[in-house]
């Protein structure tokens, strides 16, 4: 059974596509068919995190609006053969998409794969509504800061409310994804840590994503952090975390930086 | 207990439980505020049901507000009708009897 899962936050900046573009190869790599979808439309940029920005030719509007087919608009990744990326519209914007359109390709998509991933936009206006309007779970991505919890909490709203499973009283499956944790500074009481966030958002954890400077490293180059560097700590949170998504236990802990000899002796900062 | 040593040796302010009791309050006031929001909304369509069916509305120039006070509440009622409303419902019930 195909999932459409709903990667959203509300706050901009927080590692939405980030998350999106990791956790889709993460899953893919466990031999699962993939597709990522930018709900970003005017702004897309997953296309770029994935480094598919130069093969785009077709995009979910064209789809949405008959103007193209799906499988003319879908680009396989060039890494593995079971991840695509549906992009969204660089030059139209938000209104262009349509709730009955957006239904159609989402159960086209359905037929088609194992995960459907939506990176929302920011913001709380159409292209986020429809973004995870016919989502089955979410993941709400949420930083340690109080702007984030606060519009996190705004979202949950949205799931609860605006979404087509919660219209017709069944539930959407959430989870909370907290990235750029940085454990020394929870620790020293700085910045508000994973009980807290839990707590006052009262929804289950998925992951916790350690604030890391290889995540802008592999933006910079084009690829998932899972797959540009699967051995750094943010590559192995999101591989924990999609395996939670695939219903397996795995312990929560907070991926480290692994340090070598030289950072060590000059005693770099991990993040 | 730690946590005050900590700040007392690190000479750092631990602000997370701030942030924590901010976002406390500030939630609970906009859960309950969005909750509300909902309340108007059907307060508003039954209120203009009613009316309507004694009297033909402009559905836009109907205002529902709610204001809160320290000990009591405000509900304000709007309504905008026609000034020849009665005429018209007077007319239609001499012609339907």
């Amino acid at each position: 059974m195909a999932k459409v899962l709903v990667v959203t936050s509300g706050k901009g900046g927080v590692g939405k596509t980030t998350s999106t573009a990791a956790l889709g190869a993460a899953l893919a790599q466990r031999g699962q068919n993939v597709v990522v979808v930018d709900f970003d439309v005017g702004l897309r940029n997953l296309d770029l995190v994935m480094g598919a920005e130069r093969r785009v030719v077709f995009d979910l509007i064209n789809v949405v609006q008959g103007v193209a087919k799906l499988p003319q608009a879908l680009i396989r990744d060039k890494r593995l053969e079971n991840l695509w990326l549906l992009p969204a519209s660089q030059t139209r914007d938000k209104d262009a998409l349509t709730d009955e359109g957006v239904g159609r390709v989402i159960d086209e998509l359905r037929s088609r794969f194992d995960w459907i991933l939506c990176d929302s936009p920011a913001g709380i206006e159409r292209g986020a509504t429809l973004a995870m309007r016919y989502c089955d779970e979410a993941v709400i991505v949420t930083n340690p800061e109080v702007s984030s919890v606060r519009d996190s909490d705004r979202i949950i709203g949205m799931l609860d409310s605006k979404t087509v499973r919660a219209e017709r009283g069944e539930r959407v499956e959430k989870h909370i994804l907290i990235t750029r944790y940085d454990p020394a500074r929870a620790a020293r009481g700085e910045m508000l840590n994973i009980d807290d966030i839990l707590e006052i958002l009262a929804t289950p954890l998925l992951g916790i994503i350690p604030e890391s400077q290889d995540v802008l490293k592999a933006s910079n180059v084009g690829s998932p952090v899972t797959l540009n560097n699967a051995d750094s700590a943010p590559a192995r949170a999101y591989v924990d975390a999609s395996r939670r998504l695939m219903g397996e236990e795995v312990a929560m802990v907070v991926p480290a930086e692994r340090k070598g000899f030289m950072d060590r002796l000059l005693g770099r900062r991990a993040a | 207990m730690s946590m005050r040593l900590l700040r007392l040796f690190s000479g750092r302010e631990a602000t997370a439980p701030v942030a924590r009791e901010r976002l406390q309050i500030l939630l609970a006031h906009e859960r309950g505020l969005l909750g509300q929001s909902d309340l108007l909304v059907t307060l508003r369509e039954e209120i203009l049901a009613v009316v309507s069916k004694h009297i033909q509305l402009d559905p836009d120039k109907v205002m529902v507000k709610l204001e809160r006070g320290k000990s009591v509440s405000t509900l304000e009622v709007d309504i905008e009708v026609p000034n020849n409303f009665d005429k018209k419902a007077s007319g239609e019930r001499r012609m339907a009897g």
